[in-house]
């Protein structure tokens, strides 16, 4: 292992281990409305925007109320997206004059921004003008993260003991106090390392050879910034985070890889804050942690061993290179690559498609899981959403009535998590099995043999965990896929996330019973060891025989140096 | 409920303003004060014509007198033909590991290497010379992959291997602030050094 992948990937860890803690604290802050260092310039501004919506800071909604309201705003945001793009050739800041998208794209790109997906069936640079870009999927890539972060909020209230809070004052103060503040930041350093950002149109280049080049310009600083601090992942280009336009150095890698985790990490602080248990916290972020830390094992020791059949072939030096950046090397890519699987933010450094297939399954793991860390908000729910299955199944081996923060965890919560815990792999499989046994599916396949399979795995994957990424050999702009992938993004984000609103509120109207020596405890490394287990041995189960026929299968045809053709 | 549409409509209607206008201006307008060549794209000029964007690599593969970049896979977006260093449709070739035809093309790049360059066998080649990136525009080649062209590159400008090798350690840019990243030379640069070199 080199100097430079142990001095980045220490940035990484230990930028997001030190931040943690002062952020969750702010956060805890800034969400229990007490004043904070940016009150003096904030307050006036947003006091507006409540007068002008009609809300007050302390007000609250029921779960239902909350949930509406989240839906609805999602809607709002559905039908303008959808229209701005479907009409994008009567707006201004358009210098390539790209005209209007069609209305599957149109359909498949807002449904994909709205859940805070991401995926995307074009390559921007020759499908989206600026307006697009600024005006629509950036406006997209601050909202959408911050309203899955404002249910996060309301679900950690309610363990709490809390009254949820208002969605419209939760939208609007992780906007205005942590997304905007970090992206300025952000923005502005991308743009120092070489991220460029204006409003001129395309470079016109007369190369060396003689030939003519064109390099996209734009706003792309501060698209880049807050892709990556909402866990967004919609890249500017087609290749996203792997162009140098949107990734020039080793420094706004470790900035991208950064930023996808501070906010979501910081959640999980926020909540030991919020209900007085930072040791069951800490807890939560070591199972979690360590999730990501055998992810970034299993992507960067067999890409630096590379390709065995490459290999034979006995050239200088055996990493896997195909659809990597030179600058980044292999750690600096297994980090961004770990980062945005676990993070769920979809933007890639490499090509997916063209990793070996141990690191793919790592790469499965994150899609499956969707708690190692996860999206701002919606990773906690999920993580808290496991932790409620091991306390339910534990309670079943123990013979002891379950309970979570002192509240009985009974029929109603238990359905309702195993709704949400059973509809991703739900989404996963049927849609893949729809996928392979379509001609319409199978058409969209780029690689032969088991990468074909994985390719529609990943994508089904992809749109469930509303992460956003894909092998990208598979064709996703054939109307199957746009459609499809759609609907799976949809029923991915909004099912969970409602079902474990009305968890947080059935668990918040009982009766808190008190603690004895008798009462399971969470906060030890012996129940995050079990938790640990339960998520691996329950995902295990749902998902091996389906990674047998992909990556696994795949493991061993390679080992055996098989080609496909 | 209708209430509640009515708040979703407004406060979209007032984040919309800040964050799709007011941020993007800002930010623009901070870019622009503080780091105006970066944010127009680090365009390089030569007499006065934009000849490159610093970051963005160039196709060079087909002149031998240039020192090459690696694969790309980028292919046109108007006509679906392959289109080396097509910056208007960066992506990867997507090529799995199993896949044949990664196999056949890794072939083709190392035979082309080994026909065109006196002295040179594959176990010297990097690996990264022949595998192709994943944006299609990587502008950067390891050490190792500049210094095993420059036979080629003295054959066919008549500059000394000697000349040519302290060209390109001239070019090396080592990792940002001394360990971050990769030890690697940037192919567009590299290129107008020789050019300069040869024009002057």
């Amino acid at each position: 292992m080199s100097v430079s992948t142990v001095a980045t990937w220490a940035v990484v860890i230990g930028g997001l281990l030190i931040l943690l803690k002062p952020l969750g604290t702010y956060l805890y802050r800034v969400f229990t409305f007490q004043p904070t260092i940016l009150d003096r310039p904030l307050k006036p501004v947003e006091n507006v925007i409540f007068r002008l919506i009609g809300v007050s800071r302390d007000s609250s909604m029921s779960a239902v109320e909350y949930g509406v309201a989240f839906m609805l705003t999602n809607l709002v945001w559905a039908v303008m997206a959808y229209t701005l793009l479907r009409l994008q050739g009567l707006w201004p800041f358009n210098p390539q004059h790209f005209g209007n998208l069609s209305a599957g794209l149109s359909f498949n790109t807002a449904a994909s921004f709205v859940t805070n997906t991401n995926w995307q069936a074009y390559s921007g640079e020759n499908t989206m003008s600026y307006f697009s870009q600024f005006a629509v999927l950036q406006f997209l890539q601050f909202v959408t993260p911050a309203s899955g972060g404002a249910v996060g909020v309301a679900f950690v209230r309610a363990l709490a003991g809390r009254p949820l809070g208002n969605f419209f004052v939760d939208l609007t103060l992780l906007i205005t106090r942590v997304l905007l503040p970090l992206a300025v930041i952000f923005g502005l350093f991308f743009v120092a390392q070489g991220v460029p950002d204006t409003l001129a149109g395309y470079l016109h280049l007369h190369t060396l050879t003689g030939a003519a080049q064109t390099v996209p310009r734009g706003p792309i600083a501060g698209f880049e910034a807050i892709e990556h601090l909402g866990q967004n992942g919609g890249g500017f280009t087609g290749a996203n985070s792997a162009n140098p336009l949107e990734n020039p150095t080793a420094l706004t890698n470790i900035a991208e890889s950064i930023a996808m985790g501070l906010v979501p990490v910081a959640f999980f602080y926020m909540f030991g804050l919020f209900t007085r248990r930072t040791r069951l916290a800490w807890t939560l972020i070591a199972v979690a942690g360590t999730l990501y830390l055998i992810m970034l094992a299993m992507i960067y020791f067999p890409e630096a061993a590379g390709n065995p059949i490459v290999n034979q072939l006995g050239l200088l030096g055996h990493a896997n290179m195909v659809g990597k950046e030179v600058r980044f090397g292999i750690g600096g890519t297994s980090i961004f690559e770990t980062s945005t699987m676990a993070f769920t933010t979809g933007s890639v450094a490499a090509a997916q498609d063209s990793f070996l297939p141990v690191p793919s399954l790592a790469f499965f793991l994150g899609l499956f899981l969707n708690m190692v860390f996860g999206g701002q908000g919606v990773g906690l729910l999920n993580m808290l959403m496991f932790v409620i299955l091991t306390i339910f199944l534990m309670g079943l081996m123990v013979g002891r009535t379950p309970e979570f923060l002192r509240k009985k965890i009974e029929a109603r919560e238990v359905s309702l998590t195993a709704i949400a815990f059973l509809l991703h792999p739900l989404l996963i499989l049927a849609g893949g099995a729809l996928a392979v046994s379509t001609k319409a599916g199978l058409s969209g396949i780029f690689n032969p043999g088991p990468y074909g399979l994985s390719e529609i795995l990943y994508a089904f994957a992809s749109g469930a965990a509303n992460n956003g990424s894909a092998m990208g050999g598979l064709n996703a702009a054939l109307p199957f896929y746009e459609v499809a992938i759609g609907v799976v993004m949809i029923i991915g984000r909004y099912a969970s996330i409602m079902a474990m609103l009305l968890v947080g509120e059935s668990l918040l109207k009982k009766k808190a019973v008190p603690q004895t020596t008798g009462t399971m405890r969470t906060d030890t490394a012996l129940f995050g060891g079990i938790l640990l287990g339960a998520i691996v041995v329950l995902n295990a189960l749902t998902f091996f025989p389906v990674m047998a026929l992909g990556p696994i299968a795949e493991h061993y045809l390679l080992l055996a140096h098989h080609l496909f053709t | 409920m209708i209430r509640t549409f009515k708040r979703a409509v407004i406060v979209t209607a007032l984040l919309w303003v800040i964050l799709a206008w007011g941020f993007t201006f800002l930010l623009l307008g901070l870019a622009h004060l503080l780091f105006p060549y970066q944010a127009d794209g680090s365009v390089i000029t030569w007499h006065g014509r934009a000849v490159a964007s610093a970051h963005v690599g160039q196709n060079f593969n087909r002149s031998l007198q240039y020192f090459w970049g690696r694969p790309s896979a980028t292919v046109s977006p108007t006509t679906g033909k392959p289109s080396p260093y097509d910056a208007l449709n960066s992506g990867p070739s997507n090529l799995g590991p199993t896949n044949a035809v990664l196999l056949d093309q890794i072939h083709r790049t190392i035979a082309r290497y080994l026909a065109t360059t006196p002295g040179l066998s594959v176990h010297q080649i990097p690996i990264s010379l022949v595998e192709s990136s994943a944006s299609g525009l990587d502008p950067d080649i390891t050490v190792q992959s500049a210094l095993i062209q420059i036979p080629r590159v003295a054959k066919y400008t008549g500059l000394s291997p000697r000349e040519l090798r302290d060209l390109v350690y001239r070019e090396v840019q080592g990792p940002q602030l001394g360990v971050f990243g990769v030890r690697r030379v940037n192919v567009v640069t590299l290129n107008w050094a020789l050019y300069r070199l040869l024009h002057r």
